[in-house]
């Protein structure tokens, strides 16, 4: 990795009793695009705020270009902003609220006029100049805030769920936009999402963030293939979650016991697992695979339940002997059983996942907690 | 709390010298007209509440609970009960008649619910002492109306309809009556079609999802109406004195004379404060059930 | 259904009559501006004589004159201070700054005559003489609270995210203030100085307190008439007054109309693109 260009380090964050941020550490690299995914709540907002200004750390330290900046204004930090309702000035038009940047800097009017035109350049307004803010539709909107967030070519871009209002369509066409221009511009992007899908496609890495803990910071392929915990697992796509206990290690096979049965395994031995130990196994829907007779090291047998076409895909659901629901995507319909059908499951051992949580002492586990709340503090 | 306590805590100066400087020359115009001009006189009247008179209106500095003794004497007492009689029905008549108009305005169309609320305040920008006076051209006993059922023989002689009650309350009406619609309007407009709906769906009648549903959910509405009726009747003389001629007083009207004709500050200042301490308590009670302060002003 | 339809006639038609209370009284106060008996009680015949007398009326001008620059005064400096006020409060907590903001809704809930003689007392004790200065005050302390809730309401309104925009670009929060807050709070403002203008036009208890012999406003003339009955010449200046202020208010209503029909149809092009 390159110079980090922005550092979290020993972050925390209370809102009176919410402890919405534990123990951050995170390092940026110059030039990255990196996304902060998380459900609702889960503190990804106010740490994007935290490194914007409008939020103190409780703790610890933020770095922007190895320089500490918590004591720093809003204005006084090399970073700017796109958020999430655009929030434009209503009483300016297009031009001036992208100029606004560099007329609060006093930059000469020529050169003003240059950077402006070349910022809505890029995002493709050019003509737009004269228009009101209440005269352009939601994605215009988006694309004024961008240009006006660059005007002043801050060195990291902070995205709070930048395409969260707009449709669906919209979204997908904004995603390759952003990522286009990210690569044209250089800068770093912070962004700031609870869609999995927008931050697969458009991440350099993203930081799974989960009730104040980020939980994974990896590539997406990574965060994909190889959750390290349940909670990413779940979190990042379908799949189906098994407890089992180790029975046996045979090289970097480990043989397992579920609740439902036996099965096998591959183990990363950089994963340390021995045996006796508790792990969970993450097996993705297209990779659960499912036969009439028993296969050679596996004993999961279970029922299907239904059949769902969906679209380019078949789904089916079936019922372990405990109720625990297995789901597996078919794209084929020949290679498919019956509602009411027993058959018995197994899987690649390459494909499965093990998932070893190291178990943290955590006294918050239990509270909701209640971030992105930037009032909740003043 | 005790974990974030044992932690180092950052505290940036939250606002520059300059932004600290900008607050408090905002804030000391606004600061300095309270203090002079609203808390200073209320402190005055209520030490002024319990001075005693002296000959010729002077005041004397001497401690007297006499001014409030007063009050119960007969004809005091009569003066109050009669402000609490008209500002009473004044308040009941505008919230019965004044509600359903409200209902009306808030299930019209949204254009013509606009041009209704406009309609309903135009006549105040006409002087209200002017339009007062069309009262009495209009209810003397040679008024249009009276003229009109005479002529028609609805009649055999004029009706007395000025210098009573019933002039004084038709005022008031007049007055308060478009304040009192708009708070009880979007009370209305905010309600939840669903909850009537869904109140109808469980077999509630209408009367009864109106009295289960609708008017509690409408209370506060209904409750700021009460207020913005009942604090200018009982003290804005003017309405009596045109219309009541001058014979049925109000608590205003007798405040009004204290600093006029009888000159004995101290028991105007007591009337006062005991309107006001009645007044403060009402609107106490309407914040307490969830009144909003911000709607008695728009 | 049919009762439904009954009930609604019914509905309408109160309404209706609402109306015809609300409108009878500014109707006579017209009509009775074009009558010709200067009892101004009964109807005899029809004539412009009255608006031809005020025109000549210097006295009535004069009191005229005063009312507007008591008005004007009293909406200058309400406004002025209410905004900055409502600007300057927002998001206090202390408790001294709990107990100035709640105070300033004292002259709107308790009763102007309680205001008007706790003004009275406390310029007589301190020995201010009454007038023209001291009747501005008293309008300005009545009008203030409508001018500090408009303007507030409208800053609480304000998406909190557009002044951290501002921020975030580089502006201080004194250049926000004045760059972003303010030209947004503006219709605010102009709603609470159009109300302080015409309670302040319309204003007597007060008023009539803190007047010395030589200060008279329309409402104290119109008042001090009553009792042997009012002049068809005040019923003509009203009738100017609201036709004035009905008409600016129409105009106001329909330059806003065309405006807003505007965005609308542009916002169905922006659509079609």
């Amino acid at each position: 990795m390159s110079k980090p260009i922005v550092s979290i380090m020993n972050v925390e964050k209370w809102y009176g009793e919410n402890h919405v941020v534990k123990n951050m550490n995170m390092n940026i690299a110059e030039g990255e695009f990196l996304t902060l995914l998380g459900p609702s709540g889960c503190g990804k907002t106010t740490t994007l705020r935290m490194i914007s200004g409008f939020e103190m750390p409780t703790s610890g330290a933020i770095k922007v270009q190895g320089e500490s900046v918590e004591k720093k204004e809003p204005y006084q930090r090399d970073v700017n902003t796109v958020f999430q309702n655009y929030a434009l000035f209503p009483n300016m038009n297009v031009y001036d609220n992208v100029a606004y940047g560099l007329k609060v800097k006093k930059v000469p009017k020529d050169e003003i006029h240059e950077r402006v035109t070349e910022a809505l350049k890029m995002v493709q307004l050019e003509g737009f100049e004269k228009r009101r803010i209440t005269q352009m539709s939601g994605g215009q909107k988006q694309r004024v805030a961008i240009a006006r967030a660059i005007i002043n070519r801050p060195k990291v871009l902070l995205l709070d769920e930048p395409l969260g209002a707009l449709d669906l369509k919209l979204r997908k066409q904004m995603q390759i936009e952003l990522k286009r221009l990210q690569k044209k511009l250089g800068i770093t992007f912070v962004y700031v999402t609870h869609d999995q899908e927008e931050a697969l496609t458009m991440s350099d890495r993203i930081a799974i963030i989960n009730q104040g803990r980020i939980e994974q910071l990896d590539t997406p392929v990574e965060i994909y293939e190889r959750p390290k915990t349940k909670f990413v697992a779940n979190f990042i796509g379908e799949t189906n979650l098994l407890d089992a206990v180790v029975l046996g290690m045979n090289g970097n096979t480990a043989e397992v016991a579920t609740e439902n049965g036996k099965a096998l395994i591959n183990v990363d031995p950089k994963k340390g697992v021995v045996v006796g130990d508790s792990i969970g196994i993450s097996i993705r829907p297209e990779n659960m695979m499912f036969d009439r007779k028993p296969v050679e090291g596996f004993n999961i047998k279970a029922v299907v339940k239904e059949q769902i076409f969906v679209g380019n895909l078949i789904k089916m659901i079936l019922n372990l002997n405990d109720g625990t629901e297995i789901k597996i995507n078919r794209f084929d319909e020949a290679d498919l059983a019956a509602p009411g059908e027993v058959v018995y499951l197994y899987w690649e051992q390459k494909k499965g996942v093990v998932i070893k949580e190291t178990k943290m002492v955590d006294t918050d586990s239990t509270r909701d907690i209640q971030g992105g709340d930037p009032d909740a503090e003043e | 709390m005790q974990k974030s306590n044992e932690k180092k805590e950052f505290h940036r100066s939250k606002k520059t010298k300059k932004e600290m400087l900008t607050q408090v020359l905002m804030r000391a115009p606004m600061c300095v007209w309270a203090l002079l001009f609203i808390l200073a006189p209320m402190v005055l009247l209520a030490f002024m509440s319990f001075m005693t008179k002296g000959p010729l209106g002077i005041i004397q500095y001497k401690f007297t609970t006499e001014n409030y003794k007063d009050m119960a004497d007969a004809v005091y007492a009569t003066v109050i009960k009669q402000s609490l009689v008209v500002a009473g029905w004044t308040t009941l008549l505008t919230v019965l008649l004044g509600y359903p108009l409200a209902n009306f305005i808030a299930k019209v169309k949204s254009k013509t619910s606009t041009i209704l609320t406009v309609l309903l305040m135009l006549p105040l920008w006409v002087s209200g002492l002017v339009v007062l006076y069309s009262f009495v051209i209009l209810l003397n006993n040679s008024g249009i109306i009276n003229t009109v059922l005479l002529n028609l023989g609805i009649i055999g002689k004029p009706l007395q309809m000025l210098y009573n009650n019933f002039a004084v309350v038709a005022g008031m009406l007049y007055m308060f009556l478009p304040f009192a619609v708009l708070p009880m309007y979007s009370s209305i407009e905010k309600l939840d079609g669903g909850l009537i709906e869904a109140s109808k769906d469980l077999g509630a009648g209408p009367v009864k999802t109106f009295m289960k549903v609708t008017l509690p959910l409408t209370s506060p509405g209904i409750f700021a109406a009460v207020i913005l009726t009942f604090i200018p009747c009982i003290g804005y003389y003017m309405v009596t004195d045109m219309l009541g001629g001058g014979t049925n007083m109000m608590i205003g009207n007798l405040i009004y004379r204290q600093f006029t004709i009888s000159r004995n500050w101290p028991f105007g200042a007591a009337l006062s404060m005991v309107l006001a301490l009645i007044i403060l308590l009402m609107v106490f009670i309407y914040t307490k059930l969830g009144g909003d302060l911000d709607d008695l002003g728009a | 259904m049919k009762k439904k339809k009954i009930l609604k006639g019914i509905h309408t038609l109160y309404v209706v009559l609402l109306f015809v209370f609300f409108y009878a009284p500014v109707a006579v106060m017209v009509f009775f501006s074009f009558n010709t008996s200067k009892a101004n009680v009964v109807w005899q015949g029809i004539t412009t004589k009255w608006y031809v007398k005020l025109m000549g009326d210097g006295e009535l001008w004069a009191i005229f004159g005063t009312t507007l620059l008591v008005a004007t005064i009293t909406t200058v400096l309400s406004t002025v201070i209410g905004t900055m006020g409502a600007i300057g409060y927002k998001n206090s907590k202390s408790k001294f700054a709990k107990l100035i903001t709640n105070s300033i809704y004292f002259p709107i809930v308790i009763p102007e005559i309680v205001l008007a003689v706790s003004l009275f007392m406390v310029f007589n004790q301190t020995g201010i003489s009454m007038g023209l200065p001291v009747i501005c005050i008293g309008n300005t302390t009545i009008c203030l609270p409508y001018v500090y809730i408009t303007v507030k309401s409208r800053l609480v309104g304000m998406d909190p995210s557009i002044e951290e925009a501002s921020l975030d670009l580089g502006a201080d929060r004194l250049y926000t203030l004045f760059h972003i807050t303010i030209p947004q709070i503006i219709p605010g403002i102009t709603a609470g100085a159009f109300m302080a203008f015409s309670l302040s036009l319309d204003e007597l208890i007060v008023t009539s307190f803190l007047a010395d012999a030589g200060t008279t406003t329309l409402p104290m003339k119109v008042y001090s008439m009553m009792k042997k009955g009012i002049s068809p010449e005040i019923n003509a200046l009203t009738t100017i007054i609201f036709g004035v202020s009905v008409s600016a208010l129409l105009l106001y209503l329909l330059v806003d109309g065309i405006r807003s029909y505007r965005v609308v149809r542009h916002k169905v092009r922006v659509r079609d693109l």
